[in-house]
């Protein structure tokens, strides 16, 4: 038997693909990771996101082109937003207009 | 719960297309092994994903699958091994 | 050190991941925001929540479960038995997850991987590293694992058998390394310095006892 032959379940199906040298080289989180990752842990504790499948799920649904080119905290980011949205706890325009005002305000500053 | 499937038991890892989120990642499709350990029930992650209950919880099987037999190409030693774990539903007896 | 929790940073980029872009960044920052306003959490929740995610670190959590297990028939036992219940026994929480000990033996050697994302057990070693979460590390480790074992400096003799852990679902797993020759009589202080985070996924052995 070979791999290749069933179809990867998803853009995060990654054994057995071909890479590179595995780069051990260590990365400080931003603070923006630190929150993004603490939010994942509040929206369990807190019961918007019933189960941390849907986090996954909804990384998975970011697609192959968006998956591979977002950092790690950056899918996260992606993920936890559309779990709030479909827990209705939040809405896409809600989000817009506020990254929006939080880029004119890192603008001004 | 009952168990269906016993430690030593040899099974195969379902083959089949799942449209929705589920952890049975493409390599171990179709792989047979052995069952070496029993844990703990888990919902489905196929209705977990979507927000709806995934009951009745599912006893997770650790299978311990050959590498020659997962990669043609394995370049390591015949005895290396890899193991996954796997809901009831996704296992056939052999 | 300060952080503006409003700004969002530039950071280096991570080799799988060549162009961050900033629009995420906002998103995660907006969110946060937005969660707070509603009365979701509150600031202060979220504060603690990042303390207790960085209160756990590998030195006072997965290494004193090494340590012990190298020394204490008991706690090993135990430790097989129901690995939640003996590492709540040396007060350390073992987190919501079913967690699992995975023994390094002269026989065997083990090797834990996330291929589908990054489970990792976090309330005992902490944060993974960014390589544990790489494409390279998970596409490889499951098809080539000797191959990247040496990678880390970790030839393993072809009689011991090469056992992956995929962490695919619902376990989070901890290897116990083999203990250092010429450790008999230590403390389990002195040896929970050999026990390095990479020893316990199990990409390279603990360390030698002269290194320490």
């Amino acid at each position: 038997m070979t791999s290749g032959e069933t179809p990867r379940i998803g853009p995060h199906d990654f054994a057995g693909l071909d890479a590179g040298p595995v780069d051990t080289s260590q990365h400080d989180l931003a603070q923006w990771e630190r929150v993004v990752d603490a939010i994942i842990y509040l929206l369990g504790k807190k019961g918007v996101m019933k189960d941390v499948a849907e986090l996954r799920r909804h990384i998975e649904d970011l697609g192959p082109d968006v998956y591979e080119r977002l950092s790690y905290y950056e899918r996260w980011a992606a993920s936890a937003a559309a779990t709030c949205v479909e827990a209705g706890v939040v809405t896409r325009e809600e989000l817009d207009a506020r990254a929006a005002e939080i880029a004119k305000r890192s603008e001004a500053s | 719960m009952s168990a269906r499937f016993e430690v030593g038991q040899s099974v195969r890892i379902g083959d089949r297309t799942e449209p929705r989120h589920h952890r049975v990642p493409a390599y171990v499709k179709g792989r047979e092994g052995i069952v070496v350990c029993l844990c703990h029930p888990q919902g489905l992650p196929e209705e977990l994903a979507y927000r709806e209950l995934g009951e009745p919880k599912q006893t997770i099987y650790r299978v311990r699958v050959s590498q020659p037999h997962l990669w043609s190409s394995y370049q390591g030693e015949a005895h290396d091994n890899l193991e996954i774990e796997i809901h009831e539903s996704w296992l056939d007896p052999l | 050190m300060t952080h503006d929790h409003t700004t969002p940073h530039r950071h280096p980029n991570q080799p799988d991941h060549p162009e961050p872009s900033s629009s995420y960044e906002l998103l995660g920052v907006a969110l946060n925001e937005l969660l707070i306003e509603k009365g979701i959490y509150s600031a202060d929740e979220l504060r603690t929540q990042i303390e207790e995610i960085e209160s756990v670190n590998v030195d006072s959590h997965g290494a004193q479960i090494v340590a012990k297990a190298w020394l204490d028939e008991d706690f090993l036992t135990a430790l097989r038995a129901d690995a939640a219940d003996a590492i709540r026994s040396l007060g350390i929480d073992p987190g919501y997850t079913e967690i699992m000990a995975l023994e390094n033996t002269p026989e065997v050697h083990n090797v834990v991987v996330c291929t589908l994302c990054s489970c990792y057990p976090r309330w005992l070693l902490g944060r993974p590293p960014a390589w544990y979460k790489s494409k390279a590390y998970r596409a490889r480790v499951v098809r080539e694992p000797r191959a990247v074992l040496a990678e880390f400096g970790n030839d393993i003799a072809t009689d011991v058998q090469v056992r992956v852990h995929d962490s695919n679902a619902e376990l989070r797993y901890v290897v116990i390394p083999l203990r250092p020759k010429g450790t008999e009589g230590w403390t389990q202080a002195q040896l929970a310095r050999l026990v390095t985070r990479d020893s316990m996924i199990g990409v390279t052995q603990a360390k030698a006892a002269t290194a320490s």
